[in-house]
């Protein structure tokens, strides 16, 4: 559905391209994670998705469609994103908030019609925040305004979803409510690429996990496949170890303490 | 939070109209509220009819729309520069408006209508040199609100430097003249200017609401924004020029007036509303009613001598703006 082919990604002042030949695909109904290292060339990638970054070479496409020849407004409607970092200026409604996710569905002047409403509502439910509908975004705890934020996007009603670290700052118990809402919306039938650093979480989660390293995909593949540790050791740069979760039997990371050598 | 009610819309437009009613009615001859009526429509005494056709409703009128273009242009500016100190004169629109009408001043040009064409070429002009020093301060890559910012204030620094610089060499009339406008005042009004504020205001300001969404959706980040399909860059643009052209209109019709359109914004925020559109709409009522008020105080406190409009709202928004950073505080 989301296609990345040979893609890459330079800045101006960046003596080497952020993204430097990428090629992964972002298959319908799954769940496929995109994980590594800080500075590997995870943002970069969902910023040439939205066209918030210059796509040097390759083509980053969408159904069938390069999105280099899609105006904003039809990449809006074809995928919906949530950025690492967002505050708002000024506090808003959480109804209001979510409501701004229909913006690319709104006709000449703006005003949302009763399809856009029932959208609205039907994201506030799906995101499990229609209790805090009538609050401000400023009144509500930091896992409710990423699950209020994961609303927004579900109201722009795309058929790809791509999130970018939704679960930074949050405890165990709201990482957790949104890996699960993300796979449910996977099998209910949405594209989503989720950028995220929580390998542990991905293996047990994702369908399939990209792992970048210095702007180009270092492997690519099912959990097992991908979580090695004589890979994710030369990656990360960091002694690991790969055990397997004693509950879910899927394999988990643990970093090792460095032995001291002075 | 506070809730917005719809008859709030009636108590705003009620007050505008009160306050409209009472200027009109107020001043050197106070007329009571039927002779005003009576006179709008041309009927009894002679004197009133003059007081209230030629000066008064001229001048509450330019009031009301100078206060309107302000907040409205206020309230967009916060928003699309996502910046609650934001306010029209950042931008170094007063301040290039300034520096046009004193150079019209300083060429020892008295027509009114030149005087005001210069101001709001001058605002204007300086708009666009703060954007192209966005630009350049943007190295190439796409100009963000926080380098426009600080162009604006630039811009606006070297503007007041250029005015004193061009007031030191100057006749004392000439300082005078431009002092008196540097400080606001609605006492030049006349219909022509009436009209030439309306016709700018319905322009831009419908502009702006109906680009409206777009700043609600701007308020949120360039990159959420662009996943939303409006791109940041020139909706951002085209709600900067609408403001400014707002503040310039103001400016060239009345002077500077100070603190309108950063505090107005807020007020409507404080009674609850969020989105721009009607943020907009009751921004531009709440100030249209202030500036009134103001300059019914500036023309009757210390009479026969008249206050600077520009010090009024100062003197009432200073006070306010230490209310709102207690309360953030």
């Amino acid at each position: 559905m989301i296609g990345f082919s040979d893609v890459v990604v330079s800045y101006a002042a960046a003596a080497k391209n952020a993204v430097d030949g990428v090629t992964f695909d972002v298959p319908i109904g799954q769940l496929t994670a995109l994980a590594g290292p800080n500075g590997s060339g995870k943002s970069s990638l969902v910023r040439a998705l939205i066209r918030r970054a210059d796509i040097s070479g390759g083509v980053v496409s969408i159904g069938a469609r390069d999105v280099k020849t899609l105006s904003l407004g039809e990449l809006a409607l074809s995928v919906a994103v949530v950025p690492q970092r967002e505050d708002p200026t000024f506090p808003v409604r959480v109804r209001e908030y979510v409501a701004l996710g229909r913006y690319p569905h709104l006709g000449l002047w703006k005003s949302p019609s009763e399809a856009d409403e029932r959208a609205v509502e039907e994201a506030l439910t799906q995101a499990d925040v229609g209790s805090l509908a009538d609050r401000d975004t400023d009144a509500i705890s930091g896992g409710e305004w990423q699950r209020v934020r994961i609303a927004r996007a579900l109201a722009q009603k795309a058929p790809a979803l791509v999130l970018d670290e939704p679960t930074t700052f949050l405890d165990v118990a709201h990482e957790m409510a949104i890996f699960e809402l993300l796979h449910s919306l996977a099998r209910s039938g949405l594209a989503i690429l989720l950028v995220s650093h929580q390998l542990n979480l991905v293996a047990r989660f994702a369908d399939t996990i990209v792992l970048l390293h210095e702007g180009r995909v270092a492997t690519n593949g099912s959990p097992a496949d991908v979580m090695r540790a004589d890979k994710l050791e030369s990656i990360y740069g960091w002694p690991v170890v790969i055990s397997r979760d004693p509950a879910v039997g899927a394999p988990a990371l643990v970093p090792l303490r460095r032995p001291r050598t002075l | 939070m506070k809730r917005f009610h719809g008859w709030y819309w009636l108590a705003l437009v009620g007050a505008l109209v009160g306050a409209v009613a009472i200027a009109v009615a107020e001043g050197a001859v106070s007329l009571t509220l039927a002779a005003v009526i009576d006179a709008v429509a041309g009927r009894g005494d002679p004197t009133a009819i003059a007081i209230v056709r030629d000066l008064r409703l001229p001048r509450a009128l330019l009031g009301a729309l100078v206060g309107a273009g302000l907040g409205a242009s206020g309230a967009a500016l916060q928003g699309a520069l996502r910046n609650p100190l934001a306010e029209p004169y950042l931008l170094g629109v007063s301040g290039g408006a300034a520096v046009g009408a004193v150079i019209a001043f300083a060429l020892g040009i008295s027509s009114d209508g030149v005087i005001t064409l210069a101001a709001f070429l001058g605002g204007i002009g300086a708009v666009f040199v703060a954007l192209a020093v966005a630009r350049v301060g943007g190295r190439g890559v796409r100009a963000d609100v926080r380098t426009l910012l600080i162009a604006g204030v630039i811009v606006g620094a070297f503007a007041n430097a250029a005015i004193m610089v061009a007031l030191a060499s100057a006749e004392p009339n000439t300082v005078r003249g431009a002092l008196w406008w540097m400080m606001g005042s609605a006492a030049d009004a006349t219909w022509t200017r009436v009209g030439w504020l309306a016709a700018s205001i319905v322009a831009a300001g419908g502009g702006l609401v109906y680009w409206a969404r777009e700043i609600d959706v701007l308020s949120l980040g360039e990159d959420t924004a662009a996943s939303l399909g409006v791109d940041a860059e020139r909706s951002g643009r085209r709600a900067f020029l609408l403001a400014a052209l707002l503040a310039a209109a103001t400016v060239a019709a009345a002077g500077l007036i100070g603190f309108v359109g950063l505090v107005v914004p807020h007020i409507a925020r404080m009674l609850g509303l969020r989105a721009h559109r009607p943020l907009i709409v009751a921004a531009g009522l709440i100030g249209a009613t202030l500036v009134v008020a103001a300059d019914l105080a500036a023309r009757t406190v210390a009479a026969p001598a008249e206050l600077p409009l520009g010090a009024i709202t100062a003197l009432l928004g200073v006070p306010f703006f230490l209310v709102q950073l207690r309360r953030a505080a």
